[in-house]
């Protein structure tokens, strides 16, 4: 094992860290894709080119002279409407319908989607310059970026605020109902329409606000978005539906996972390395659940 | 029934014939034709495991760009040292004689042919036990990984691609190329379809639809799910590996994400092609691929730079407004032709519901 790594323990520090703040965003993401898989029972493959669209809204601020930091409150807001117009315009007619149309659907408006960024955006990679300049740490052998620690502060504050949310107000207790029965809660008079509508536009709102963080963080492109899809897929199969601490510490996990992928087999293959992980959960999974399955129930 | 048959020859054979006139008719449109050849044989063979037997799998890319990446080293490393062909300008140093080029693709497209397969039948046990989407988003994931992978992988050319062994110099006629191509690519497409053919005709695709119908009942019923899982699938990944050996061929350069695994083109196009046509037919597939290749080729020059943009609006118009293709339309409209007899009775207790 003449990795760089093993040799470097400092670097195994530094790729703890970042994999850590890295997989609080991916969490965020996740959160967002539970949400819409649990209530309208649809598997969004546009959900990274949402978040990449976010990223471009806190782009294009920085552009505009404004710093990028802003867009984790102007970014969702606009998301917000984007998922609503979506979900108008076309997700309300997949929603009751097989999960593979769904996937099929999203999978067009993705391409759509990364057409059009493409377009409007440039296929340049970008990044949103925050200025927050770069913590050091143990004699300055490990650094960090102050940007990601801003965006992992900011994604748990979201966080918080949106499980208080989904706890307390009424829509969040409608979003709830519909969850456990969609037609039990249409009888007692939810608006289930407005229901979907609703966490779709809440989960475009998370994927901007993860998007304006990932601009300030990482890098933005328009192709790059499946990735993010996979990894929360990835993330929800992991943790299950609704279950939001299951779902921080399997994005954090996936964070380490792939920042030491990426010192251990290269940079060319970490996407591959997620990839290759999808798979392999999914397999795994496989294997563990027909060893309890049941016939014909 | 014998009126039937005659009439089927007759169709078979004009079919026949105009496929091997095409080239000589059209042959400003030579490429475009084997272009079409070989995705009616993708959609064709993913109809049989998506629309037949109810797994619809985004992977089978990774047969095809296996397919091309397995007969293009092949055809190259029979004969001369992969590596420093890969390197750049490797492909001028070695120049392949017309024998060791024909030589190369033979052997190249018969391996191209059989690994795909292997593979097919050796992570079919894992893969095909994922029911519904999660085995759609496995294939997913299987089918960019590869292209990924391919991407880092120094000995094929990683990122900077592989140029495939160009058509020998000697043979002067400029035609020569593209009908060899297209005598190929239809020579796969006449044996995948009488290959489909003749799975419609038998038990096999009684079984198979018994498992897109309902799985548990089916292994109920005493059907060992898995073996004709995996089968279906190898069946898919020989004529991809095929096709993609022609296509590596016929384009002459292979990248590991735009070209060989190119889940955003070949890999959606496939699944589209099969439902625009109708899952579950014989014809639908043919009849889709051939629709939406003369869509797309039409279109795609009137509306450059914004074809990705109508190919992502017509998945979503094809898929949410019209799931169930032209053939299902078709068959709604006139169940009589397919052979559904539909009572009176029927009819109208359907009449007075509307």
């Amino acid at each position: 094992m003449d990795f760089l790594i093993f040799k470097a323990p400092m670097l195994m520090v530094q790729a703890s860290l970042d994999g850590i703040l890295l997989g609080i965003l991916f969490a965020l993401i996740a959160y967002g894709m539970a949400l819409q898989w649990g209530v309208m029972n649809i598997i969004n493959i546009a959900q990274g080119d949402l978040v990449i669209l976010g990223g471009y809204i806190a782009y294009t601020m920085y552009l505009a002279g404004i710093h990028p930091a802003w867009g984790v409150i102007v970014s969702p807001i606009i998301m917000f409407f984007v998922g609503w117009a979506l979900y108008k315009l076309v997700i309300n007619k997949v929603v009751d319908r097989d999960l593979f149309i769904s996937i099929l659907a999203t999978f067009g408006i993705a391409i759509v989607f990364q057409q059009l960024m493409n377009f409007i955006f440039g296929a340049d990679v970008v990044v949103a310059q925050s200025g927050y300049g770069t913590t050091m740490l143990f004699d300055n052998s490990v650094t960090l970026p102050n940007s990601k620690i801003f965006s992992a502060v900011i994604s748990v504050l979201y966080a918080i605020a949106l499980v208080i949310y989904m706890k307390k107000s009424r829509l969040g207790r409608a979003i709830r109902a519909t969850a456990q029965n969609a037609r039990a809660a249409k009888i007692l008079g939810v608006d289930t329409e407005k229901v979907y509508a609703a966490t779709f536009g809440i989960n475009a709102a998370l994927c901007g606000i993860a998007g304006a963080l990932i601009s300030i963080t990482l890098t933005l492109h328009p192709y790059v978005g499946l990735p993010y899809t996979v990894r929360s897929f990835m993330i929800v199969i992991v943790a299950g539906l609704g279950n939001l601490p299951a779902v921080a510490v399997s994005g954090m996990g996936l964070g380490l996972f792939e920042e030491f992928a990426d010192y251990i087999l290269g940079t060319e293959f970490r996407i591959g390395a997620v990839f290759m992980l999808l798979v392999f959960i999914l397999v795994y999974r496989r294997f563990k659940l027909s060893k309890k399955r049941e016939y014909l129930k | 029934m014998n009126k039937v048959k005659q009439k089927d020859l007759i169709l078979y054979s004009g079919l026949i014939i105009l496929g091997l006139a095409a080239p000589f008719l059209f042959s400003a449109f030579k490429v475009q034709l084997t272009y079409l050849c070989v995705l009616i044989v993708l959609a064709m063979t993913w109809n049989l495991q998506g629309g037949e037997m109810g797994y619809n799998s985004f992977g089978n890319i990774l047969f095809y760009g296996l397919g091309m990446y397995l007969t293009a080293s092949v055809q190259v490393g029979m004969f001369f040292p992969l590596a420093e062909w890969t390197e750049s300008g490797g492909e001028k140093t070695f120049v392949h004689t017309t024998a060791q080029y024909f030589q190369g693709i033979g052997v190249g497209l018969l391996v191209a042919a059989i690994v795909p397969t292997i593979v097919a039948g050796a992570i079919g046990y894992a893969i095909l036990g994922l029911r519904g989407h999660y085995f759609a988003i496995c294939t997913l994931g299987l089918g960019i990984a590869a292209g990924e992978i391919a991407g880092g992988i120094e000995i094929i050319g990683a990122g900077q691609g592989f140029t495939t062994p160009p058509f020998p110099a000697e043979i002067v006629d400029p035609e020569a190329r593209g009908q060899f191509f297209y005598f190929l690519s239809f020579l796969v497409l006449v044996l995948a379809f009488i290959f489909v053919k003749y799975i419609y005709g038998s038990r096999f695709r009684l079984i198979l639809n018994a498992i897109r119908d309902n799985e548990d009942k089916a292994e109920a019923m005493g059907i060992q799910t898995m073996k004709y899982k995996i089968v279906g699938w190898m069946c898919s990944a020989f004529f991809c590996g095929l096709a993609g050996g022609i296509m590596g061929g016929l384009i002459g350069y292979i990248d590991s994400t735009d070209v060989a695994f190119d889940g955003r083109e070949m890999g959606v196009f496939m699944v589209l092609m099969a439902i625009l046509g109708g899952k579950g037919t014989l014809w639908g597939p043919i009849i889709g691929a051939t629709l939406f290749h003369f869509f797309k080729e039409g279109l795609w020059t009137f509306i450059l730079g914004w074809q990705y943009v109508a190919l992502g609006v017509l998945i979503v118009v094809i898929v949410v407004y019209f799931p169930e293709g032209l053939m299902g339309w078709l068959r709604e409209k006139y169940p009589e032709r397919f052979g559904e007899v539909i009572d009176d009775k029927d009819r109208k207790a359907q009449v007075e519901l509307k």
